[in-house]
């Protein structure tokens, strides 16, 4: 099954997993699976219109899915998805960093 | 812009006690003297001397870079010690560039060390990168991630990227003539209420220290147009399973910085674009609180006060005045936990997530709860100087 690598900052929302195994034929599938078992990472992911959110890269393998067929571009077994998010730190204080609060 | 930076080793000549200084790099082909006349003409600016900081000024300076530039205005404390290293315990409560240009000069007196004690704003960005051929990035928040992108670009100065959380970290070069720039590959930031919590900061003091040194081995290359640096590549690094992989980045032709039609063509203001406002902190205001010495006081005299703790378990096992506890994050799916009609006091660390958890309980009905003002610190601080504060 292709391997979704959690980056840090999202395993929280992923039962603290560095990365989840699953059943799918395109990156899409990959990702809507991995919001169905993980819940709480779908607001991480994806706007509320159902959109993947423009700060959260996916990349099948080492390509960006938005230069292949974005959510379309199928995935084989021995396949590894990255979610890279964007990361700041350089120096990290913990009040620096701002935090949500589930509604 | 900028493929690799355009120094003239001719301009510069070692004297004899910098060539036996040098003289590791000197015999080997890839640096050579001409090499070495380059390093020592090339103009670097380090944006922040902290974590991604202190390593890369510090080898940049034993290497031979000729000019070194330090942009900082904080002042070094405990708790940056742990991954800071241009910074000793004697220097706690120095300013950083103090600290920071003596121990670069201690290591290479050759070295030319530049300070500017500001924060890199949208009004002196231009002007400072103009005096420098690199600019490395060790900032610590997106606001500035941004500015330094963009006025790379706008100025055709590469930017050697660096960037960690907890222990993993990323490593790129942007903004070159023919590679993509952080725009490219992050074209917004993510809004306020995304960024990871709190309780999920921190890092492993010696990620710094790799991701530091990995931008000043790419800043090294590009000064002296050898090998093939990290353009057009990200790379990741995780501490923890000591793997790193690398990804492609591609220039984006519609890039707003740097494509064929850029729309950036002067710096903006990046705490509006990131969703920030000025320098306010992003507290709940207006929650009522409590001081330390009055919980105290009412603790001691035996009223019945529900003490909420809103911190991570981790925290709780450094020091914790016996408050029950429910980290921020769970609070929603355990409010059930709490007495509605009991008067309720939340702390956290420093008073910053238990506003937002006082701010919560309040939405959800809770009438009698307050934050305690200044948190855990400031119990420590005023009411049990044995406690230990972090």
């Amino acid at each position: 099954m292709p391997k979704i690598h959690i980056p840090t900052p999202l395993r929280q929302y992923a039962g603290k997993q560095p990365a989840v195994e699953v059943k799918a034929g395109t990156v899409g599938d990959a990702l809507s699976r991995l919001v169905t078992q993980h819940p709480d990472l779908r607001r991480h992911l994806y706007t509320d219109d159902g959109k993947l959110r423009a700060f959260v890269n996916v990349y099948l393998n080492d390509e960006d899915v938005r230069y292949l067929q974005k959510e379309a571009t199928a995935v084989k077994d021995s396949d590894s998805i990255s979610i890279v998010p964007s990361i700041a730190g350089g120096c990290c204080s913990i009040d620096d960093f701002r935090f949500a609060i589930v509604e | 812009m900028a493929t690799t930076t355009e120094i003239k080793p001719e301009a510069v000549t070692l004297s004899n006690e910098e060539i036996l200084r040098y003289s590791r790099h000197l015999i080997m082909p890839e640096v050579g003297m001409e090499g070495q006349q380059k390093l020592k003409a090339a103009r670097v600016l380090c944006i922040g001397a902290g974590g991604l900081g202190s390593p890369l000024a510090l080898y940049l300076a034993a290497a031979g870079v000729g000019t070194l530039g330090i942009v900082d205005f904080d002042v070094v404390d405990y708790t940056n010690l742990q991954r800071q290293i241009i910074h000793t315990t004697a220097d706690v409560g120095r300013r950083k560039l103090d600290s920071a240009a003596e121990k670069l000069q201690g290591i290479n007196p050759f070295l030319e060390v530049r300070t500017f004690e500001t924060r890199l704003t949208s009004a002196n960005a231009l002007e400072l990168f103009r005096e420098f051929d690199i600019i490395a990035d060790g900032t610590d928040n997106f606001p500035t991630r941004y500015l330094v992108n963009d006025a790379c670009v706008l100025s055709g100065k590469p930017n050697v990227y660096g960037s960690i959380f907890r222990f993993e970290g990323q490593a790129s070069v942007f903004a070159t003539k023919e590679g993509p720039c952080y725009r490219c590959l992050y074209p917004e930031p993510p809004p306020p209420g995304l960024v990871p919590s709190c309780a999920e900061g921190g890092v492993l003091g010696i990620l710094p220290g790799l991701v530091g040194v990995m931008q000043a081995t790419e800043v090294i290359k590009l000064i002296l147009g050898k090998g093939e640096p990290l353009i057009g590549r990200l790379l990741l690094i995780d501490a923890l399973g000591m793997k790193f992989r690398e990804l492609k980045l591609r220039k984006n032709p519609d890039c707003p910085a740097c494509g064929t039609h850029p729309t950036i063509t002067k710096l903006i203001d990046y705490n509006e674009f990131c969703g920030i406002r000025g320098e306010e902190k992003p507290v709940a205001t207006g929650v009522p609180e409590i001081q330390v010495e009055e919980l105290k006081r009412r603790l001691d005299t035996g009223e019945d006060i529900f003490v909420l703790d809103v911190r991570e378990p981790h925290e709780y096992q450094i020091c914790n005045i016996g408050g029950y506890l429910i980290p921020l994050g769970d609070l929603p799916k355990r409010v059930n936990e709490l007495d509605s009609s009991r008067e309720i006091v939340a702390h956290c660390r420093s008073g910053v997530r238990s506003a937002k958890a006082v701010d919560f309980l309040r939405q959800a009905g809770f009438r009698k709860v307050h934050n305690l003002a200044g948190g855990i610190l400031a119990w420590a601080d005023r009411v049990d100087p044995k406690m230990p504060k972090y």
